[in-house]
């Protein structure tokens, strides 16, 4: 997206609070727990939505498995977004720790989870990104590790801030990091957000609110964990990620029935 | 998703000159059949064999350590291209790239498979139950020495879109 092309939205913020209000109502008590791909508060969505639906496949064997990563791939200092530049980036330095599983509870060991994210004053180190909040020199705001045998994952970072976008008339995201996971399986992958506990933005963000089933929205919000916290250096949250399905056995097809 | 996901050779999953190495590419389209900018694709397959490949190396990547994954973000036009080998399959069987999209204003990934022509289509049984026009969606177009393959979020053209049996959704 060239954001300067993107025109200015005039919709207000109480015109999209509605439309999210108006989408709870409907769904609720339904059974909901992925985003809506069809969430029209979200304006980019209106276009960028299948309209037909999915057609149901068994896996073939490519995707039973997700891409191999490891030592050669990932460094422990990848882990670490507060390094490798020739300061400390400002901000709030914390540890985001936490496990990634599978639908039934198992550990997906020695698999890459990748994040990036704004800095402490909500921009994002690209060119994409006008909001008129400082640059830090010395934070890219992207990093990368591989689980433990147990799911384990951890970085050090510092907390993002929210910023505004284009969706609506003074638009606000949530403070968020972006998470990129694979499973065992390639059906596993997974993009999606982490946020922090008590943002004031949460009912007012058509993004945080395509999920609509309140219960599996929360699932995206940290926990502040105090165990995690290291004194005199960084607070610590907590935040698990299941990926869809389990770890199956892929059953070659007889014959035809490719 | 462009910030945060790109790295130098993520299209490379081998180098140009390998021998065997082909071209994969496309334009990811949205609803009003403007290309999609600020998309990123992602293909698993396996090697020309058939066989999967259990081996690091995707991030770092060397021109030769084929590993079967790479990620490729659209360019300004909505174009992506992969260098890549053409993805194997046992005899009777119908070789595909296994396919993952994401994309600003999509809010979840969308997963589907890009087909080779001339494959044994015909055995498939996804292919099979869709009618002729959503069958076409899922086919690469052959082109001198690699394959086309355009994605369509939504329109006349939407390509086919999958979720995987076992999966709770």
């Amino acid at each position: 997206m060239k954001a300067a092309a993107t025109p200015a939205r005039t919709e207000s913020q109480r015109a999209i609070t509605a439309e999210i209000a108006r989408i709870a109502a409907d769904y609720q008590g339904k059974d909901a727990p992925q985003p809506l791909l069809n969430y029209p508060p979200y304006r980019s969505s209106r276009l960028r939505h299948p309209k037909c639906p999915v057609v149901c496949v068994d896996p073939d064997e490519v995707e039973c498995w997700a891409p191999c990563f490891g030592s050669r791939d990932v460094e422990p200092v990848d882990a670490d977004l507060t390094t490798g530049h020739s300061g400390q980036p400002i901000g709030e330095r914390i540890i985001v720790t936490g496990r990634v599983l599978d639908a039934a509870g198992k550990p997906v060991a020695g698999q890459l989870v990748e994040i990036w994210q704004a800095n402490a004053a909500g921009r994002y180190n690209h060119q994409l990104d006008q909001h008129p909040a400082p640059i830090d020199p010395n934070f890219t705001g992207v990093g990368r590790c591989l689980t433990e045998p147990d799911g384990t994952y951890r970085f050090l970072t510092v907390r993002p801030g929210p910023y505004p976008w284009r969706n609506h008339q003074n638009a606000w995201r949530p403070a968020h990091i972006h998470f990129s996971i694979f499973g065992t399986a390639f059906t596993q992958r997974l993009v999606t957000q982490m946020y922090f506990p008590g943002d004031p933005l949460f009912g007012l963000d058509p993004i945080y609110q395509s999920i609509v089933d309140p219960v599996a929205r929360q699932r995206l919000i940290a926990s502040y964990d105090h165990e995690v916290t290291q004194p005199e250096y960084a607070t610590g949250y907590r935040w698990d990620i299941v990926v869809a399905g389990s770890r199956r056995t892929w059953a070659e097809p007889n014959g035809d029935h490719g | 998703m462009h910030l945060g996901l790109r790295y130098a050779g993520d299209n490379q999953l081998v180098g140009d000159a390998y021998v065997g190495a082909v071209r994969l590419h496309g334009t990811v389209y949205d609803g009003a059949g403007d290309a999609v900018p600020d998309a990123l694709v992602e293909i698993s397959q396996p090697g020309p064999d058939g066989r999967l490949v259990r081996r690091e190396g995707s991030l770092r990547r060397d021109e030769t350590t084929f590993t079967g994954w790479g990620r490729c973000a659209t360019d300004a036009a909505g174009h992506y291209s992969f260098s890549t080998l053409t993805p194997g399959a046992p005899a009777g069987r119908a070789a595909f790239f296994a396919i993952v999209v994401f994309a600003r204003g999509l809010l979840n990934r969308l997963f589907t498979r890009a087909y080779l022509p001339g494959s044994d289509l015909d055995a498939d049984r996804l292919l099979s139950a869709l009618d002729a026009s959503r069958r076409q969606t899922l086919i690469c177009v052959a082109e001198n020495g690699g394959y086309r393959f355009d994605i369509h979020l939504q329109g006349a053209d939407e390509t086919v879109f999958l979720a995987y049996r076992g999966d709770a959704e």
